[in-house]
Order: structure tokens, then C-alpha cells, then sequence
């Protein structure tokens, strides 16, 4: 050791006398003895003064907030009956305790709980790194059997612990599901966005449908509960409670049967239906096949099952209604027909229909030989010859202009998530689109509603009942602004940009001739497209369309892909419509089909309306009537019942015996009054009991009845008894 | 003559006073884990100190002029291991502090601490003039921002941090005049508040970790939880202490690491203030001896190698109570001797060994 020493090291020698300088050395010492004074200060001011308050807290550490849940507001028609409501149900949990090994419990558990063992096990390892008091949920929507079982087994499974939650319950088989929508737990990217600001990890949220838009309103607000707890972390006991303010119950503007009545209509076929009330923009139905059950995704839904609806190719949880952008076909003629009256032109056009015409260098195809047409037999004809002209004339950016005007291109603002917008062709469109320009040739598709366009259902009947109430658009929507706190109302607005509430100026002619048009459709006559769905006393207008799908060609095969798309825009009456339907069947073929299935729904409207209407207006139509009031009371005697009188022995029968006899013996008096609405009740008639009696009731004819029935209905619906 | 210089002049006392901050240790780690999942780690620790007492001796062994001589390769290798664990470290906790080599982790960071305190101790011994020109500071500084930077890279905010005293250390100590102390103090400040304005450098939730000291109830579940839990462990203890495992707060899982960051507060919660002072005056004791170790090291570089280990140790207690009570922010420092974890006790060991190391070679000339 003492050799290595003699060797170079990397310290100098000249250094090696030297020391550090005593006077840095205790200043370090004091440096120290400053710190640790400091910190010894801190450990008095902490245990020492203050003992107390932090005991206090130590003891107010182990209370623990537990939420109260919010009942989240159910979902009505606008007739208040129930649509969606909720429903309470107990979710079990695996509260750890220290001392306890549990996996010894898992099979009894599994058996008792009718669970998988396997999966109970895993759901525990998957569990192992969380904190000891963090209970772990092993099954939700428990049946009564396994609470029982619960709470027989208190003392040998402590750990099983239940808790009240509550579900949503949808109506089955897809009932309005794409309107309603569906709940389910905020994901990790939603608690990104700002919109989510207020929720937290667990929370159950709207995400589709009118659960969606109106979610805030619809969760209320948690309340929270103080629950002491043991060091272990179970409960102890509660001290104070902040109550939960419960959602607000939602009034749609859906009518449950009109509902039924348009599901119904659609049946199995693909597409969708929307009725809608044209004078305000109410949504009365809204349908949307295939459907889904949406109380699927209220329990997490498996990944099986959300694959398969994802990967269906004929999108279930897409919304048809205002997200298939599909070409139109001949329900655009309505709006080409529009166009050509403001501009003057379709007034005095006359078209040659040989089957076609040919126009920019092509023949194009009608499907009948119409002969020669105005514009007032081309629209129930839906001549496409007369429309392929029209276009012609107009050109793409005029027809743009009143498309645009319309509503076509534009979302209309519905108050539904991810509506889409559509395609109204011009030429800057295509020249921003594609950047190329647009060739004169393709307007004659658009013409017929066929080429680049491409409408949502709920736009086109927006548009076509829209141009029925004289330019009168209106905001589509499923809850009226009225219901919402008045923060909202703006709020839904800005969400929802679109089309909106409008007024587009049109000529009286353009309007009486469109209507005259739409409503020849349903009348019987050759060619009429809609005849099919003629209704008998009731004014119903509408437009057919079969629009041609890419690549189909002339292909009728109901059901095939290439088959082209039955639209029908229908509406009563024909002019200022109370009710307008659109039925979309994808690949459904000809139109009349569709329009067979708007005639079912607006008869189903239309007959509602009449029992209403008759009903209250019979009772209302009516002075109060006076009301026959039959008593039974006892006085004096006012005559003998001569001993013929038939009745007599009867009356003896019913009537007690006299107390004595003498004028001032006590009887039994019956009689029957009419009493008026404010008057003393008079005394009509005095009898005996039983006397036969006489109507008081007028009777009145069949035909005075019929016509006191039809005083104050609306004109359209005379004629027709309930 | 060899066994003649380990019997006697190794540090006895010094010696006792560890094992006795060991064994309380030991009991506390007990205390504190046995409710919890971590509970079987007081007997790791057992291991631990175990260990660090062999790797003690061992070092104490070797003489210090050697570990000095071979200094530079140990910046370098440990350099390299720095930027090893940048590419190919093994990834937990939100950071790669680690190199896998099969069942043994190793850290280089920590080791990092003693090459840094050798090489303080010979680049100030060996500068020889009492006074510290620019270039002198400026290359201390560079020597110790390097591998500061890329600890902090990685990212390990509280052991980059624990780089600081021993430059601290080594310009005070190797004569560093007030002035210049003034300007670099300024142009620091300066330094530090760019960086945390800039938010480059630093983490949202680094900054968030600490600021929360000064109001731990802006951010009542994350470090401002851990803090105020603190508070209220130590504070319920009062002056007599809840006694030995029966601390509610952190028996009762409430107290967040309580056998590692927040030992300090496990303990005082059970022993009060009492418990608590004796403690620190433990601890106290120890830097005083520490010092006249210092003070008697038979060369320079004896004498800045102890301070060097000085500075760390003190800066590591002042931070870890200083968080426990509140005053300072959340940083994962651990409590030397105290808190559980292996290379906080190896590091300490093996400082330790290096101080018994400078005092057994006092009178060798």
C-alpha cells in the first residue's frame, strides 16, 4: 500500500498540505444548523400549535364523496305519452378487504352471481394494481335471485357490496331508435374535447340522437353524499347529503302513432320516412331502417356485436333520414318546375314527348310517349322530355340558384348530430370540386334529379312542402324551443346552422300551378304517376321519383343493388300542408311504390285528426245541455194511488208502510228534475216510483246529425263521418 | 498495519448513528406497508442495508487517491451508460431511467451522484489557486450540466436536481468569490424563470407538480393531494405521536408512498414530534460528524470528496422534509437511510464508505 502511495496521483502534490478554509467549513455548519432549525420550525408549527386542527382533518380525511346520481329526464311524444324512460337497477361489486383472500370465495360467488369463473378471475387480475379501498364491479342489472343471494351470504362474503345505478330502457326492435339515440360512458378522446369540459371519467352521456343533442338537459345535475369510512375503506355511515337535481323530462314534437304508423309503412324495406308539419317544422316521425336496439349499447356493447353493426352493409346506425345523400329523381322536377315558373319560362312551355328528345348532341329517354305537354300534365306525368327542356333553358346556375334557395346543398339544421348537407351541382361547384368545368350537357340530368345532385329525405320535404306553403320553409326539429331553459335556445340554434326558417318569394301562378300540378299526381288519370295512392276524401298531394343508381340503367329488380331508389314526397292538403312525408325505399324501384306507403301514413295522420276533432268540437259545438237529475225523498202524502192504477201493488211493494194513516201521513216521493247549468233545480214532474218516463233527449235526423258532426271542420275533412 | 487501520479509525460512531437511522427505518417501512400491497418490503430493505454494508467495506478498502486517478474513465462510462439509457432504456413510470441487463436494473443516474462527487473533489483540489476564474466556473458548471441534462431528459426532474448541490458545493468550497457568486446567482434566476416560462423544457404536469406546495388545494387529486395528506399525517401526530402502527392516515392508505417519498411523514405521524426532532437531530449529528471528517481529511481532496457527500445528503434531507412539512414541492427525492428503495440506500452507503474511506487515511501521509 504504501509503494502505490509513492506513485504520481492525479492529485498534486502541492496540494496535498493544503485544507479547506475553517472558515467555509462553519459557515456550512451553520448553514446546516439554519436548515434544520427551519425545518424542525415547520415540524412545531405543524405538530405542536396545530395538533388539533389536523387531527380534525385526519378524522374528516376518512369521509369520503360519494355522487348522488342525477335521474336523467325521460323522453315523451307530444301527446305526453312516454317514450324513454328509466329504469332503476343494482350493479354488484368486489369490495378487497386486507385481511381476506378472496379468490377462495370466487367459485361460490361465480355460482351464486351466475358468472363465469374464468371471467371473475380475470376481472380480478385485471384489478390488482388499483388501490385497496377501489371496489371492483363484477356484474350490473343483478336479478332479485342474485340480491337474495347477496344478502344471504352477508356474513360468509363480506366483500360483495351492491349499489343502486340507473338505466335507460329503450322501446324494442329499434322503435324510433335513430331519433332517440342511445347513452353510454364518455370515452378517453370525447374528455379531450371542450365540449366534454364538465364530465369525468364514468359519466354516461348522450351519443346519438336526441340523447345526444340534448344530453345537459336531459343529465341534471349529481348531487353528493359524505359516507365515513373505515380504514379500510368500507362504509361506516353518511353525514349530509346534497341532493341531485333531476333532469328535465323532454316533450318531443313525435307523435307515437304517426310513429308506428310510418314503421309500419317502411316494413322490411330499406330507406327511411320522415313526416313533418310544414307550417312549423315539428317532426311527427322519423324512421330509419334497419334499425338497432339501442338498449344494446346501455351495457358496454360487446366488440362482436358493435362489429357487426359497423360492418352491415346496409348501415343500421347510420340516420337514412338526414344522412343518405342519394340523387332525387323526378321529386326534383317539383323544383326544376319551380324555377322554370319564376323565370317565366314554364308558363307557356309545350313539349313534344316521343319517348325522349335529344339535346346537346345525345338522345335522352322518357319512359312513356307523353305526346304533347304543359307544364300542368308534365309534373303529374313526370314527363322527363318536358324537364330535359327545361333545363336546357334554365341552365345549371339558374337551377342552382332556386335549388339553393330551397334548401337543396344545405344542411336544413335539424336538431340531430351529424347531419349531411347534400349536393346542389353548379357550375362553381364542379369547379371547385373537380376543378373542371362544367360540360352544358349535364344539365339535363339534373333535370331530372338525377347527375351529380344529391339530397337527404328531410331536405327534400322541406323543400317540396316548403314550396307548397308559398315559399314558407321551416326549421325541421323534434323539440320545440319552448321547452328548453332560455340559455339553450340560442345554443341549439348555433349548433344546428342550416337551411332554417326562411321565406322564399314566389309568384301566385308558380305556386297554384305546382300545388294543381302535385295534387293532379294522386288523381286518376293516364300517366299520373301517384294514382295508385289515391285517397278518397282526403286532399293529398305529391311527387313520385325513381331515381336511377350508378351504373343501373334501366334495371327492376326490387331489392338489388342497381335497382333504382322509390322516393315519394307526399303532402295534405295541397296547398299550405299540414302534414308532409318523404319515403325513401333504397332500391325499391318505381316511386308509385313509396307513394302507396306515404297515402298509409297520411291516412293514419288524417283519421287521428278526425276522432280529435270530432270528439271535442261535438262537446264544445253544443250549448251546455241541462242535466236530468232523478231523487227519491219522503213528505206528506199528496194523493192516493187509486186502487186501479196498475202500479199500485208495486208501489205498496216498494214503499214502506204508511205511518199512520191521515193527511199528515209521511211518503216516499220520486220525481225526476232538469237542472240547468246555473239554475234552482225545478221541479218538473211529481210521480210515483217507476212512472214511464218520457225522452228528454231531441231526436234528430241522420243528415242534421251529419252536419252538426262536420260544423267547424276544416273543409277538407267533410264528408266523411268518423 | 491493514486490519490495524480498518479496526480503529474506521468511523465506529458514524457507523452506529446509520444503523440506528437504519433500524428506525426498518420499523417505519414495517409500519407503513403492512395494510398495503407493498407490505414484505421491509424486509428488502433489510437486504438493502445489508448490502450497502458490504459494498461499504469494500469501498472504505480501496484508497481514494485510486478512485480518483480513474475518475475521468468513470464520467465517461457512466456518460455513455447516460446515453444508453436515452436509446435502448427500459421504460417505466413514464420515463427510462433503467438499462435491463436480465433480472438487474440499474440505474445510472444514481451512480452518477458519486462519480460527480469524486470528480468535483479533484477538479477543485486540483485547480490549486484560491480563486476561481470564469473559465474555472464555467467548465464546473459544463462538467456537471451535461449529464444533468440528460438525466433530465429522460425525464427525472428530482434526481437531476440532486446534481446541484455538489456544484454548489465544489464552487463555494473551491473559492468562488461573492461577486462572481452574485452574477451567477442572477444570471440562474434568470435562467430558471426562462425555462419555466418557456414551456419547453418542462412538463405541464412537472410545473404542476411544483407549484401545488404553495396551495395544495388548486389541485386537490394530484401532487396537491399527496401534499395536503402529508400535512395532515404529520400534523394529527401532534407532539406524542399516534404510536408505533397506528398511524390512521397511513394505515389507512391515505398517506400516497409512504414507505418511500413520504416516510418522513409516516413517522412523524406515529412518534410525533418528538419522534420527528430526534430524528432530525439524528440526521444532524450525523452532518456534523461528517464534517469533522472533513475538516480532518488528510488533503484537499479528502476534504472536498466528504463536503461533496455533505452537500448531497443535506440537500436531499432538506427537500424530502421540506416537502413532508409542506415547504417544498413533490419531487421523489427519497429521505437518505430512511426511505425504502435500493439504490437510495447503496448510494448512501457507498458515500458513506468513501467519507470512512478519506477518515481512515487521515494521518497517512
Amino acid at each position: 500500500m504504501d509503494f502505490r502511495f509513492q506513485k504520481m496521483t492525479a492529485v498534486d502534490k502541492v496540494n496535498r498540505d493544503e485544507k479547506l478554509p475553517a472558515i467555509k467549513l462553519t459557515v456550512v455548519q451553520y448553514g446546516i444548523l439554519l436548515m434544520m432549525l427551519v425545518l424542525v420550525g415547520g415540524l412545531w408549527r405543524l405538530q405542536v400549535l396545530g395538533g388539533d386542527t389536523w387531527r380534525v382533518l385526519a378524522e374528516q380525511n376518512r369521509i369520503r364523496k360519494v355522487p348522488v346520481l342525477a335521474a336523467r329526464g325521460k323522453l315523451l311524444d307530444r301527446d305526453g305519452r312516454l317514450l324513454v324512460d328509466s329504469y332503476p337497477s343494482v350493479s354488484c361489486f368486489l369490495v378487497r378487504e386486507q385481511n381476506r383472500n378472496i379468490d377462495v370465495d370466487l367459485p361460490l360467488i361465480a355460482k351464486g352471481l351466475n358468472l363465469d369463473l374464468e371471467q371473475l378471475q380475470a376481472t380480478l387480475h385485471r384489478f390488482r394494481l388499483s388501490p385497496g379501498y377501489q371496489p371492483i364491479p363484477i356484474k350490473q342489472d343483478i336479478s332479485p335471485d342474485e340480491q337474495a343471494f347477496i344478502e344471504a351470504h352477508r356474513n360468509e362474503l363480506p366483500e360483495l357490496e351492491t349499489i343502486d345505478v340507473e338505466r335507460r330502457l329503450y322501446p324494442r326492435d329499434g322503435f324510433a331508435a335513430h331519433l332517440i339515440g342511445y347513452v353510454g360512458e364518455v370515452s378517453e378522446e370525447d374528455l379531450n374535447n371542450p365540449k366534454f369540459a364538465y364530465y369525468e371519467p364514468g359519466d354516461v352521456v348522450g351519443k346519438a340522437g336526441v340523447e345526444e343533442t340534448y344530453d345537459e338537459i336531459l343529465r341534471g345535475q349529481d348531487g353528493s353524499m359524505d359516507v365515513i369510512v373505515d380504514s379500510h375503506g368500507r362504509e361506516m355511515g353518511r353525514r349530509g347529503i346534497q341532493l341531485a337535481t333531476p333532469g328535465k323530462d323532454l316533450k318531443l314534437t313525435i307523435d307515437i302513432d304517426i310513429q308506428r304508423a310510418a314503421e309500419n309503412a317502411l316494413g322490411d324495406a330499406n330507406g327511411a320516412v320522415v313526416a313533418m308539419d310544414p307550417r312549423n317544422g315539428e317532426i311527427l316521425a322519423l324512421v330509419s331502417h334497419p334499425s338497432y336496439d339501442p338498449n344494446a349499447f346501455a351495457v358496454r356493447i360487446g366488440r362482436s356485436d358493435w362489429n357487426k353493426l359497423i360492418t352491415d352493409p346496409n348501415h343500421p346506425l347510420m340516420n337514412k333520414a338526414i344522412q343518405d345523400q342519394l340523387a332525387p329523381g323526378s321529386t326534383f322536377k317539383v323544383i326544376m318546375a319551380t324555377a322554370g315558373l319564376q323565370e317565366g319560362i314554364a308558363q307557356n312551355l309545350k313539349v313534344m314527348c316521343n319517348g325522349g328528345g335529344d339535346f346537346y348532341g345525345h338522345f335522352f329517354k322518357c319512359d312513356h310517349h307523353h305526346g304533347l305537354l304543359s307544364i300542368h300534365e308534365a309534373i303529374p306525368e313526370s314527363c322527363d322530355t318536358y324537364f330535359y327542356e327545361l333545363a336546357q333553358r334554365l341552365g345549371i346556375d339558374t337551377i342552382a340558384k332556386y335549388g339553393t334557395a330551397l334548401g337543396i346543398g344545405t344542411k336544413t339544421g335539424i336538431d340531430l348530430p351529424n347531419e349531411m348537407a347534400g349536393v346542389m351541382p353548379s357550375q362553381q361547384w364542379k369547379m371547385k370540386t373537380f376543378h373542371e368545368k362544367w360540360y352544358a350537357g349535364e344539365v339535363i340530368s339534373v333535370g331530372i334529379g338525377q347527375g351529380a345532385l344529391e339530397v337527404t329525405p328531410i331536405q327534400l320535404v322541406r323543400a317540396l312542402s316548403g314550396i307548397a306553403s308559398d315559399g314558407h320553409m321551416v326549421r325541421p326539429h323534434l323539440v320545440n324551443l319552448d321547452q328548453l331553459p332560455g340559455q339553450y335556445r340560442q345554443a341549439v340554434l348555433d349548433t344546428f346552422v342550416g337551411s332554417g326558417e326562411k321565406q322564399v318569394s314566389l309568384g301566385s301562378d308558380t305556386w297554384m300551378t305546382v300545388t294543381e300540378g302535385m295534387a293532379q299526381a294522386t288523381q286518376p288519370g293516364l300517366y299520373h304517376t301517384a294514382e295508385g295512392a289515391h285517397l278518397e276524401g282526403i286532399d293529398f298531394a305529391g311527387k313520385t321519383g325513381t331515381a336511377q343508381v350508378v351504373g343501373g340503367g334501366d334495371t327492376h329488380n326490387k331489392g338489388g343493388l342497381k335497382t333504382p331508389n322509390a322516393w315519394f314526397v307526399g303532402m295534405a292538403p295541397r296547398r299550405n300542408p299540414e302534414i308532409a312525408v318523404v319515403v325513401l325505399q333504397e332500391h325499391g324501384d318505381w316511386g308509385s311504390g313509396s307513394a302507396k306507403l306515404a297515402a298509409q301514413i297520411i291516412t293514419a295522420y288524417v283519421n287521428k285528426k278526425r276522432k280529435q276533432e270530432g270528439n271535442l268540437l261535438l262537446q264544445a259545438s253544443k250549448p251546455a245541455a241541462p242535466v236530468e237529475v232523478g231523487a227519491i225523498w219522503s213528505g206528506p202524502a199528496v194523493e192516493e194511488i187509486p186502487e186501479s192504477h196498475p202500479s199500485r201493488d208495486e208501489a205498496a211493494a216498494r214503499v214502506g208502510h204508511p205511518v199512520s194513516g191521515g193527511s199528515d201521513q209521511m211518503r216516499m216521493h220520486a220525481g225526476h228534475f232538469m237542472v240547468a247549468a246555473s239554475n234552482e233545480p225545478e221541479l218538473a214532474e211529481t210521480e210515483s216510483l217507476f212512472p214511464s218516463r218520457k225522452p228528454q233527449a231531441p231526436t234528430k235526423s241522420p243528415a242534421a246529425l251529419q252536419a252538426e258532426a262536420s260544423v267547424g271542420l276544416p273543409e277538407r275533412f267533410r264528408g266523411v263521418m268518423p | 498495519m491493514r486490519r490495524y487501520l480498518s479496526f480503529r479509525d474506521f468511523d465506529w460512531v458514524l457507523l452506529g448513528l446509520m444503523l440506528m437511522l437504519c433500524t428506525i427505518s426498518i420499523f417505519e417501512i414495517y409500519s407503513a406497508t403492512q395494510n398495503t400491497k407493498f407490505h414484505g418490503f421491509a424486509g428488502k430493505q433489510v437486504y438493502w442495508i445489508l448490502g450497502g454494508l458490504v459494498a461499504m467495506f469494500i469501498v472504505s478498502k480501496i484508497d481514494y487517491h485510486r478512485l480518483l486517478d480513474i475518475v475521468w474513465w468513470l464520467y465517461g462510462f457512466f456518460l455513455l451508460a447516460l446515453v444508453a439509457v436515452k436509446l435502448f432504456g427500459h421504460k417505466a413510470l413514464g420515463g427510462k431511467r433503467w438499462l435491463k441487463f436480465g433480472p438487474i436494473s440499474f440505474q445510472p443516474s444514481e451512480w452518477f451522484k458519486l462519480v460527480l462527487i469524486l470528480l468535483m473533489a479533484l477538479y477543485f483540489a486540483n485547480l490549486g489557486a484560491r480563486t476561481l476564474s470564469w473559465r474555472d466556473i464555467f467548465k464546473a458548471i459544463a462538467l456537471v450540466g451535461l449529464p444533468m441534462v440528460l438525466v433530465l431528459m429522460q425525464p427525472d426532474l428530482g434526481t437531476a436536481l440532486t446534481y446541484t448541490p455538489i456544484l454548489l458545493a465544489g464552487l463555494f468550497l473551491g473559492g468562488i468569490h461573492w461577486k462572481q457568486a452574485a452574477i451567477l446567482g442572477t444570471v440562474g434566476i434568470m435562467a430558471i424563470v426562462g425555462v419555466w416560462t418557456s414551456g419547453k423544457i418542462l412538463k405541464p404536469y412537472q410545473k404542476a407538480r411544483l407549484t401545488s406546495f404553495i396551495n395544495p388545494d388548486n389541485d386537490p387529486r394530484g401532487s396537491g393531494y399527496q401534499i395536503r395528506q402529508s400535512l395532515i399525517a404529520v400534523g394529527s401526530g401532534g407532539v406524542w405521536g399516534k404510536g408505533a402502527e397506528q398511524g390512521s392516515q397511513t394505515q389507512g392508505d391515505f398517506l400516497p408512498i409512504p414507505h418511500a417519498d413520504f416516510i418522513f411523514a409516516a413517522f412523524s405521524e406515529e412518534h410525533g414530534f418528538t419522534g420527528a426532532f430526534l430524528v432530525l437531530l439524528l440526521y444532524f449529528v450525523i452532518l456534523m460528524r461528517l464534517i469533522q471528517n472533513a475538516q480532518t481529511a488528510a488533503d484537499m481532496s479528502g476534504s472536498l470528496l466528504v463536503m461533496g457527500v455533505v452537500a448531497v445528503l443535506t440537500f436531499q434531507i432538506a427537500v424530502n422534509v421540506g416537502m413532508v412539512i409542506g415547504f417544498m414541492p413533490v419531487t421523489g427525492i427519497p429521505l437518505p437511510l430512511m426511505s425504502y428503495g435500493g439504490s437510495s440506500v447503496l448510494f448512501t452507503f457507498l458515500a458513506l464508505g468513501v467519507v470512512m474511506n478519506v477518515r481512515m487515511r487521515r494521518f497517512v501521509n
